[in-house]
């Protein structure tokens, strides 16, 4: 069972150590995330969750611990080598390119798609023309999926919080990626938006067969939407198991979710 | 961007194209003829000043790009200019290389010199580089006054063809070259790389984890913003028949910086209009001078420097998004006049 396991993890993180100066982040984290599984990250503030997920995607570099994508030793790579082997994430505060559109944003986000230099798109003919306009169509696909349609051409200065939120995990989706980083995806919106995004989420899921960490503050939508959940607490792993487990489990209530209420 | 009622698109190619309606098209044939039949309108002095405005633009586009698109600050971008005017100089006169090779190995050259003092760019950001930019304008223009075969202090002789010594043959290889320059910098800022620098400019740590090699792309931007420089310079060698460092100071580079802030950074338009509303205002304002004798000989040669300095202030407290937006404002204003609900 193990075995298997072992072999279906898309992401096999091993005993991540990160330190900055005296203050320690993470401390020996595992954690496997299988293929076509969402796998969610809960924790009290500071517990180590955005580090994890900077870890992963080599924002940090880890002093211990190696960080395996496909079986493949990811550990020393630039991020923008690890977003071309297909890990795209979301920001907790919203990191979008204010100053372009939002199909921009996008389109910004396709450019390796892209097979063209910076001189074909200077003449914008052949190679370049066709991939824009290709790419361009991809693009619309998500804008439809996340129904982005009325702002699509609207700088993203001008637009709310709640669609920037969105633009932001479009732009991640629109990478094509084999597994998904959504940190706080949820955060700072109201019920009506935040089951939207649970929908979204869902639906590139379901449909895409893609596997996602999703970090969360929410309860009620970690619990809907995870498939597994670990815990983490000052930077230690503290449980890992399904909703139900994670509920029961009493170090998790006394580290997270204070006294058992019920 | 909006656009006239009527107007409705059903491929994304035609929702991607820059010009969209017949009447867009007809301005700019207007225009095309225009700039045709301009030089045959104008005295020499004012074909001076309309020649050199469109080497000027050349320059502010390549400036463009870098600074308005990528947001790294260049304060060097004269010097690039001289590279292009030197490089295409001394290809010409000592290697016999042909004009329009010439001036591409210049341009070429000129990236490459770009791309050298651009490396600062990979480890500061804002003001450093800034900084380090200014480094590059006194270093070129030394290298210019001691390297020995730069012409010292004396510059160079430029040797220019027959076919160019009519000024409106020079004319209409400049403003072509000028017409293209602008296609080319839109059509960079609407594709690909434009996009991300425009991603690096305004978030570089999303740029990377959006799988963005920003080492490689500040650099490109370095890259292409000195080929602008590098053409742009040696077309003013041609224009200018005789080079030295003089021509290439750092109050030059500042006047690029100043008409891409009036104009709008970060806007192609925004390059063309700066370009245009500053040149001609400083060169307006010093001919003015000049016809008031009660202003003296010091001042009518200090004013269009004095009125850039005051326009500049002015841009920056009452539209810091420069000339480019005010045309938006206009246009959209324009398109619903008037019935404006």
């Amino acid at each position: 069972m193990n075995e298997m396991a072992e072999n279906n993890a898309i992401l096999k993180v091993e005993n991540l150590e990160l330190s900055f100066g005296g203050v320690q982040a993470l401390k020996g984290v595992c954690l496997d995330v299988k293929q076509h599984e969402l796998l969610a990250i809960i924790g009290p503030n500071g517990a180590g969750k955005t580090s994890f997920m900077n870890c992963v995607n080599a924002f940090y570099h880890p002093q211990e611990g190696r960080v395996f994508f496909e079986g493949r030793d990811i550990t020393n790579l630039r991020p923008d080598q690890i977003s071309r082997l297909g890990v795209s994430r979301t920001f907790q505060n919203i990191q979008l390119f204010v100053g372009l559109s939002v199909v921009d944003n996008l389109m910004a986000a396709r450019h390796f798609k892209m097979n063209y230099n910076w001189l074909e798109g200077a003449f914008y003919f052949g190679r370049a023309r066709r991939a824009e306009v290709e790419n361009r169509r991809i693009v619309e696909d998500i804008i439809d999926l996340l129904e982005l349609e009325p702002v699509r051409k609207q700088v993203v200065e001008t637009i709310p919080y709640g669609l920037r939120k969105r633009v932001d995990l479009a732009r991640a989706l629109v990478q094509d990626p084999k597994l998904l980083l959504l940190d706080e995806p949820m955060a700072g919106m109201n019920a009506e938006e935040k089951e939207d995004m649970a929908r979204f989420i869902i639906d590139v899921y379901e449909l895409w067969g893609i596997s996602a960490v999703l970090v969360e503050h929410d309860m009620s939508v970690v619990m809907d939407i995870a498939d597994r959940i670990a815990v983490l607490d000052f930077g230690r792993e503290i449980a890992v198991g399904t909703p139900e487990e994670i509920k029961g489990n009493p170090k998790v209530i006394e580290a997270y979710l204070g006294k058992a209420a019920e | 961007m909006e656009l006239p009622c009527g107007v409705s698109k059903s491929t994304y190619a035609q929702d991607m194209a820059v010009i969209h309606t017949r009447t867009q098209w007809g301005l700019l044939g207007i225009l095309f003829a225009f700039l045709c039949v301009l030089p045959f309108f104008l005295n020499s002095l004012w074909l001076g000043i309309v020649i050199h405005t469109s080497i000027v633009l050349i320059a502010v586009l390549g400036l463009h790009i870098l600074t308005g698109l990528c947001g790294q600050i260049s304060l060097g971008q004269a010097a690039f200019l001289g590279v292009g005017a030197y490089a295409s100089t001394l290809l010409c006169a000592k290697l016999n290389f042909p004009l329009p090779i010439s001036i591409i190995g210049a341009a070429i050259f000129s990236g490459c010199f770009g791309i050298i003092f651009g490396l600062p760019a990979l480890r500061v950001k804002g003001f450093y580089l800034a900084m380090s930019t200014l480094a590059a304008q006194f270093i070129i223009i030394y290298l210019f006054i001691h390297v020995r075969f730069a012409g010292g202090s004396q510059g160079l002789f430029v040797p220019i063809p027959q076919f160019l010594e009519s000024k409106i043959n020079l004319y209409f290889i400049i403003m072509g070259t000028a017409v293209l320059a602008t296609a080319f910098a839109k059509n960079i800022s609407r594709t690909k790389a434009g996009r991300i620098f425009v991603a690096i400019r305004d978030n570089d740590l999303a740029a990377e984890v959006i799988g963005i090699r920003l080492s490689y792309y500040k650099l490109l931007a370095f890259f292409i913003c000195s080929l602008y420089a590098g053409i742009a310079g040696a077309l003013y060698s041609l224009y200018i028949g005789h080079i030295n460092y003089e021509h290439f100071s750092l109050m030059d580079s500042i006047w690029y910086l100043g008409m891409l802030v009036v104009g709008g950074l970060g806007s192609t338009s925004g390059a063309v209009f700066g370009v245009i509303f500053i040149s001609l205002l400083s060169k307006g304002t010093s001919l003015l001078a000049a016809q008031m004798p009660i202003l003296g000989p010091q001042v009518a040669s200090t004013i269009g420097i004095i009125v850039f300095g005051l326009i500049l202030v002015l841009f920056l407290i009452f539209e810091p998004r420069g000339l480019s937006h005010r045309w938006e404002i206009f246009k959209k204003f324009y398109r619903i006049w008037p019935f404006s609900y």
